[in-house]
């Protein structure tokens, strides 16, 4: 038996550890080090990046000269509100990535690795959902150089300014658990984008981020009044351009609570359960 | 190439830590590898020829296999839907050796070592790796193990060595620890070159050493290698080989899932035989081979004409049986000693009897099933999914 055992003087990793958690913050730094994979991953592949570099490029330019003159009388005004419109919009698409990535991710070998390892289960989710914070920075990024190009201007200070980017952010990052928990939903990639699509699309056009809601009919007010999106820009749009905030800023973190309190949650249980 | 494996080993034993094992014992008892079932024509295993392999002799046998198995699965039950992936299944391997799970495409062993490695939660039975419950204590098996396999591989989008760095972090090497062990297992593996690309990249054989290597950037107790080397050319798969012989010499305990007789022949001490999600026969290579009929030689005279006395020499050197015609061409006897082969040389080269081709073959797994089961793995498989892994 000795013979046995001396020939093993490594392998004790298992039987050392008297507590299953040696050092504190696991979650935290496993999600960093799992958010660094996603990161070099997008580095790796730049062409995965135009649905936040080219889309709000595109959906400025269209809709200002396209609708500008007929809904706000001239493009100027009209891409002055529009803006922080399509940066919440195309901000909001931009989280519809994650879900697509991880549908196909999951299915790979990688993540099945990544369960045999003692590290907490949900810290490859966790990676990944932070790993894509770099993508709404760059959508907010490309929306706005666009917009200055355009004759956009920022009419606060550049620290409310900052802190309207910021909640832009903030607002995906909390949204992506939507995407994340579908992803765990749904067999394919393209049925992730279909679904998360179909939940996006009202939220983003049913709101003011086009036009002003006092056009609207009642009942779709009601909807707009209380859609995440017409927070957002609200706030976006106060923060950048000077109109009165109201409670709105308050009303986009409670929903960002919300979608972390009610979606992380099930997304997490929903991957769990997938194998 | 890689041909540094066995260079390396002192520097990779030396990688490790040196912390002392503390044996756990736990209360299996004899009963589990007795338990198996019995299956037509194989004698029900024989435990004590497994641990007598570790040095182990004398009334220390029945102590060793008591306290120190360090994989052990009693009655594994697993479904998807309707298809019953395993229906009992026992495992048991002592430390520091190599246990064979031979089996077709669909008999379960690649939904029992996702059941060992923690990736599955069983429907029925228990398993235990190191003493440690795969389901209550998935945490400390999830410390202890590797995982190698059709499905635990690596980031293609990260190079070898990013891929290498990130399971060292997660395992809690720290930055400079994990970027030496990345270092370490590149050069062992003959990556070191290829360290810098992305994985998809690689050839297929590299491709499996970045998996092992990534398996083994913990030194885990325990490693599961779920074909090794499916789809890898007779060269690579030696040299997969060596690194599992290394592996063992190192003191792991290594579980290998297989299609080919040869190959758990050539690495496991012990073999278990899986069809349809139970354990059909357990055994040695050795007890195994006696069973299934052992090595068949083959050899195709280059003169037809020469048919009838070829068979006849093959039928005199062979284990008794008459020599049959297998192939157009081709004859084969079964053999019981390697001593055959060169006995036949010389014998041809007396009667003047040129020959094109001559090898010593063990039985493949059909022959194998066909012994113990009275049909081959492939009969019913188009009814079948092709792998059960949900």
């Amino acid at each position: 038996m000795s013979t046995l055992t001396d020939t093993a003087p490594t392998r004790s990793r298992a039987l050392s550890n008297s507590a299953p958690n040696p050092r504190p913050f696991r979650l935290v730094r496993h999600s960093l080090a799992l958010a660094k994979r996603s990161l070099i991953k997008t580095w790796r592949t730049p062409e995965a990046l135009i649905d936040v570099t080219l889309q709000p490029v595109l959906f400025l330019i269209i809709f200002v000269y396209v609708f500008g003159g007929a809904v706000a009388g001239s493009t100027h005004d009209y891409l002055q509100f529009l803006l922080p419109g399509i940066l919440a919009q195309t901000i909001a698409t931009g989280a519809i990535a994650i879900g697509v990535n991880l549908n196909t991710d999951i299915a790979k070998g990688i993540f099945d690795r990544f369960r045999s390892l003692p590290i907490p289960r949900s810290a490859p989710l966790v990676g990944a959902v932070l790993g894509d914070v770099v993508r709404y920075v760059i959508v907010t990024v490309s929306t706005l150089a666009i917009g200055y190009v355009m004759g956009f201007r920022i009419d606060t200070d550049p620290f409310r300014a900052i802190a309207g980017c910021l909640l832009a952010v903030l607002f995906a990052l909390c949204l992506s658990w939507l995407p994340v928990l579908v992803s765990m939903k749904v067999r394919t990639a393209g049925a992730v984008q279909g679904v998360m699509f179909a939940l996006i699309m009202p939220l983003s056009f049913a709101s003011n981020v086009f036009v002003g809601a006092d056009t609207l009919p009642g009942w779709m007010q009601a909807f707009v009044d209380v859609n995440p999106m017409t927070h957002l820009v609200a706030s976006v749009r106060g923060l950048f351009l000077g109109t009165p905030l109201g409670n709105h800023v308050w009303w986009t973190l409670a929903w960002c609570a919300g979608f972390v309190a009610v979606f992380m949650p099930l997304a997490l249980r929903a991957y769990r359960k997938k194998i | 190439m890689w041909s540094g494996v066995g260079h390396h080993i002192g520097r990779w034993q030396a990688l490790c830590r040196g912390q002392h094992i503390v044996t756990p014992t736990v209360g299996v008892d004899v009963h589990t590898l007795a338990a198996l079932p019995p299956s037509p024509g194989v004698s029900p295993c024989q435990p004590v020829s497994v641990a007598c392999r570790g040095g182990v002799s004398g009334p220390a046998q029945t102590r060793l296999m008591t306290a120190d198995l360090v994989i052990e699965a009693e009655g594994l039950v697993k479904t998807f839907g309707k298809t019953r992936a395993l229906q009992g299944v026992d495992l048991a391997v002592p430390r520091g050796t190599v246990l064979g799970v031979l089996g077709p495409n669909g008999a379960g062993k690649t939904t029992a070592v996702r059941i060992l490695s923690t990736l599955l939660t069983p429907d029925g039975g228990t398993a235990r790796i190191s003493g440690f419950d795969v389901v209550r204590d998935a945490e400390r098996v999830r410390q202890s193990i590797g995982l190698t396999g059709q499905y635990a591989s690596v980031d293609e989008d990260l190079t070898g060595r990013q891929n290498l760095e990130l399971f060292g972090t997660l395992l809690e090497l720290g930055r400079a620890g994990a970027r030496r062990r990345a270092a370490e297992l590149l050069d062992w593996f003959d990556l070191t070159d290829a360290a810098n690309r992305p994985a998809k990249t690689y050839s297929g054989g590299m491709r499996r050493r970045l998996d092992l290597a990534a398996s083994l950037v913990g030194s885990p107790d325990v490693i599961f290698l779920d074909e090794p080397t499916t789809g890898l050319d007779p060269a690579k798969r030696e040299d997969m080989w060596d690194v599992v012989r290394s592996l063992v010499n190192n003191g792991s305990t290594v579980l290998l899932t297989t299609q080919y007789l040869e190959e758990a022949d050539a690495l496991a001490d012990a073999i278990t035989v899986i069809d349809h999600g139970r354990v059909i026969a357990h055994d040695t290579p050795e007890g195994l081979k006696r069973v299934v009929g052992g090595q068949t030689l083959e050899v195709r005279p280059s003169d037809p004409a020469q048919l009838p006395r070829t068979a006849e020499i093959l039928t005199q050197v062979g284990s008794g049986a008459q020599a049959d015609e297998i192939r157009k061409g081709v004859l084969a006897v079964p053999v019981t000693d390697d001593a055959a082969l060169t006995e036949s040389v010389a014998r041809f080269a007396t009667a003047g009897i040129a020959v094109t081709e001559l090898s010593l073959h063990l039985p493949s797994l059909d022959e194998v099933f066909f012994t113990l089961t009275g049909r081959t793995a492939s009969e019913d498989d188009t009814t079948r999914p092709t792998e059960v892994a949900a």
